[in-house]
């Protein structure tokens, strides 16, 4: 009796940000083992923080990601904020709101249209894409162009903003700055309904997963910067007490450090997370869009994430479009604070998910240890689970056929992993 | 066939990663005007953020981002270079190590300590490097991140085969192009611009902020008279090693200037 092997490599996973592979074996059609991997190189950022001053966490940790440096500069300020018992409100947490909208639009629109429809509709790439459908590219370039332009406005520049500090930002925008934003977002709310209805179309493969959705919560508002950490299976924390219930692990696969939840296992962090916790926080738009997409008000099907991003997509430019209709210019760019000793947690809702940041700091202000916890390190153990369904339900299909499936899974979840590390490699075997 | 005869003829870019964050890659998608025209102008032949399409070398142009921090990288990049007609890396951790480049005065088995449970798991080298010190490069774009119309009128210059127009001159003319009063002269903010490359479009004195030198070293600065304008602010030693040991900390002025501070720290036992 002879043992069949099917063995596929893709060592460089296309269209995610950073480098990571993934490793498969299926014996005899049963499958074996499965990995997703991380090898993104090191760069030791809660090592080299140590000694640097609080000032310097937002700049910093922004370096972390060129794509969602917002979130970034959004958890870090808050956990410093917290240290310092340090509130931001009124027109300054609206502003933070505001810019997270940006990176939000910014960040979706580029995985909806440029790293992921592709996988649906069997393009190598979005500029494939443009070659038979120039103008639902164009329309994703002049969205995703939006997203940019809030960020630069408030921020100074798109990637790695200069703008924000403790305590608020170093100057906020004139309403003269914010006006011009107004038209270009009414063009943007009319194509996110166009996005919405036009990834419903997208053939779905169908898998339902029994995820444990981790998520912030805010009585009030679809989740940006603040709340409580709650899941559908009863986790409902402060951001302080991350470490109580969320424990990293280091395996010998991957430069990121794995995060489960103590007890239970692999968890679920982003768009389906906030969408499927916070439905009835959504604005009644993005609800509707929801519906018409054929969504209901809980999504356990990763492939939809597309579609969920889309919604996402229309809820923050109505955010945006809101914050800018009411925005009054601050008094101060940045509420005073007495720096002091101390240990500061903070989380806000970066684009592929939760961003939990904690610091201690001493009497100086410099900062004594460093912990970060970014959504894609979150998610790889959810990652791998979805590998195995969905490579189970297509062992049929031919080598590059399944290898770009598998792929694909990989791509619902935007993986960030030059965030993970603080890599992806496809590697296939089949027996 | 008349498309395979375009790409044929079309000049092919190709777009790799080393130790960085994406963020200089993003800038080529965030061209957002310009990308179809670029994927219009040259075959986008190896981009692997936006494409799975890989089309095997040599390459006209290669666009390099990140740092050498790993042994296989070191090998990496050999590769890279023997494959591009022309290299071009871009951004401050290509350029200049990137601020992962701060483990280099540190002993990296510590780092790997704080960060992982298990260090015998992770391979890596004692420093971050600049693309430079591996192959010989052809063009060297600062930023951290780069500018987005900095990086096209590089491409464009490659393709034209003429030299980009990059000025090196500090942040400080930019200022006064954009009309920005001085923020060290008039609030006394401490501020790197004298020191630092243009191309930001002098973006943080603009939002009420110093320049804390994410395009790297002008050509030829004078971190010296910088050093001690930043004393007369009352700015402590401590804190002028740090803002040069930042996203540019082991380009070789700044690397200079922090070593000299910093020795003046060991020297005076002034801890502040």
């Amino acid at each position: 009796m002879t043992s069949e092997t099917r063995r596929i490599d893709v060592d460089y996973l296309a269209r995610v940000e950073g480098e990571g592979e993934m490793h498969v074996t299926v014996v005899d059609g049963v499958v074996e083992d499965v990995e997703f991997g991380i090898f993104e190189p090191p760069r030791y950022f809660e090592a080299f923080m140590r000694g640097r001053s609080y000032r310097e966490a937002p700049d910093i940790t922004a370096r972390i990601c060129g794509i969602c440096p917002i979130a970034y500069q959004m958890s870090s300020v808050h956990a410093m904020e917290d240290a310092f018992d340090l509130t931001v409100g009124g027109t300054l947490r609206d502003l933070r709101r505001l810019i997270y909208c940006g990176e939000w639009i910014e960040s979706h629109v580029l995985h909806v249209y440029m790293l992921h429809a592709p996988d649906f509709l069997g393009y190598e790439s979005a500029i494939h894409l443009a070659g038979d459908f120039p103008d639902v590219v164009k329309r994703g370039l002049r969205m995703k162009k939006i997203g940019n332009s809030i960020v630069t406005t408030v921020g100074g520049r798109e990637i790695h903003p200069i703008n924000v500090r403790v305590g608020g930002f170093y100057r906020a925008p004139t309403k003269a700055e914010l006006a011009p934003l107004v038209e270009e977002l009414q063009w943007a709310r009319d194509a996110a309904i166009e996005t919405v209805e036009w990834v419903a179309q997208l053939e779905m493969p169908k898998v339902e997963q029994d995820f444990e959705y981790v998520s912030m919560s805010h009585p009030d508002e679809y989740p940006f910067n603040e709340g409580r950490l709650v899941s559908n299976k009863g986790l409902d924390i402060a951001v302080s007490e991350f470490n109580d219930a969320f424990v990293e692990d280091h395996v010998e696969r991957s430069n990121a450090l794995h995060s489960t939840v103590r007890e239970r296992g692999a968890y679920h962090v982003g768009p389906l997370a906030r969408y499927t916790l916070n439905f009835e926080k959504l604005r009644p738009s993005a609800r509707d869009a929801a519906f018409s997409a054929g969504l209901g008000p809980a999504c356990f099907n990763p492939f939809q994430s597309i579609i969920v991003r889309a919604v996402e997509t229309l809820q923050a430019i109505d955010e945006a479009l809101e914050i800018i209709d009411g925005y009054e210019e601050p008094a101060q760019s940045h509420i005073p604070y007495e720096v002091k000793a101390g240990e500061g947690h903070g989380a806000s809702e970066a684009p592929r998910g939760m961003l939990y940041h904690r610091y201690v700091l001493d009497p100086e202000g410099l900062i004594e240890d460093a912990q970060i916890v970014p959504p894609t390190a979150q998610n790889q153990l959810t990652i791998e689970d979805d590998l195995r369904v969905v490579l189970e339900d297509n062992l049929d299909l031919p080598d590059p056929d399944l290898t770009w499936k598998l792929e694909q899974t990989i791509r619902n979840y935007d993986p960030c992993i030059s965030c993970a590390t603080h890599f992806l490699r496809l590697n296939i075997e089949r027996s | 066939m008349a498309h395979a005869a375009a790409v044929a003829t079309k000049p092919k870019l190709a777009v790799y990663k080393f130790a960085s964050c994406d963020g200089c890659q993003l800038s080529l998608l965030d061209a957002e005007d310009a990308l179809l025209d670029v994927a219009g102008a040259v075959h986008i032949a190896n981009f692997l953020e936006a494409s799975r399409e890989v089309v095997p070398g040599p390459y006209d142009v290669s666009l390099v981002e990140g740092s050498i921090t790993t042994p296989h990288d070191a090998e990496r990049i050999k590769q890279v270079r023997a494959e591009s007609k022309f290299l071009v890396v871009i951004g401050a951790c290509a350029t200049a190590g990137g601020i992962q480049a701060l483990r280099n005065w540190k002993d990296v088995d510590s780092f790997t300590s704080i960060v992982y449970a298990n260090p015998q798991y992770i391979e890596t080298l004692q420093t971050s490097t600049p693309i430079s010190y591996h192959v010989p490069v052809d063009f060297e774009l600062r930023g951290c991140p780069i500018s987005k119309e900095q990086l096209i009128e590089v491409v464009a210059a490659f393709l034209q085969g003429r030299r980009p127009n990059i000025p090196t001159y500090s942040v400080c003319v930019e200022c006064k192009a954009r009309g920005t009063a001085c923020v060290m002269v008039g609030a006394g903010t401490p501020c790197l611009g004298p020191v630092t490359q243009a191309g930001c479009g002098a973006l943080c004195p603009a939002y009420d902020r110093g320049c804390y030198g994410c395009f790297g070293p002008m050509e030829s600065p004078n971190t010296e008279a910088l050093e001690m304008w930043w004393r007369e602010l009352g700015v402590s030693d401590r804190d002028i090693v740090d803002a040069f040991r930042s996203f540019n900390a082991w380009a070789e002025p700044f690397r200079e200037a922090s070593d000299r501070v910093e020795a003046r720290l060991t020297v005076t036992g002034v801890t502040e």
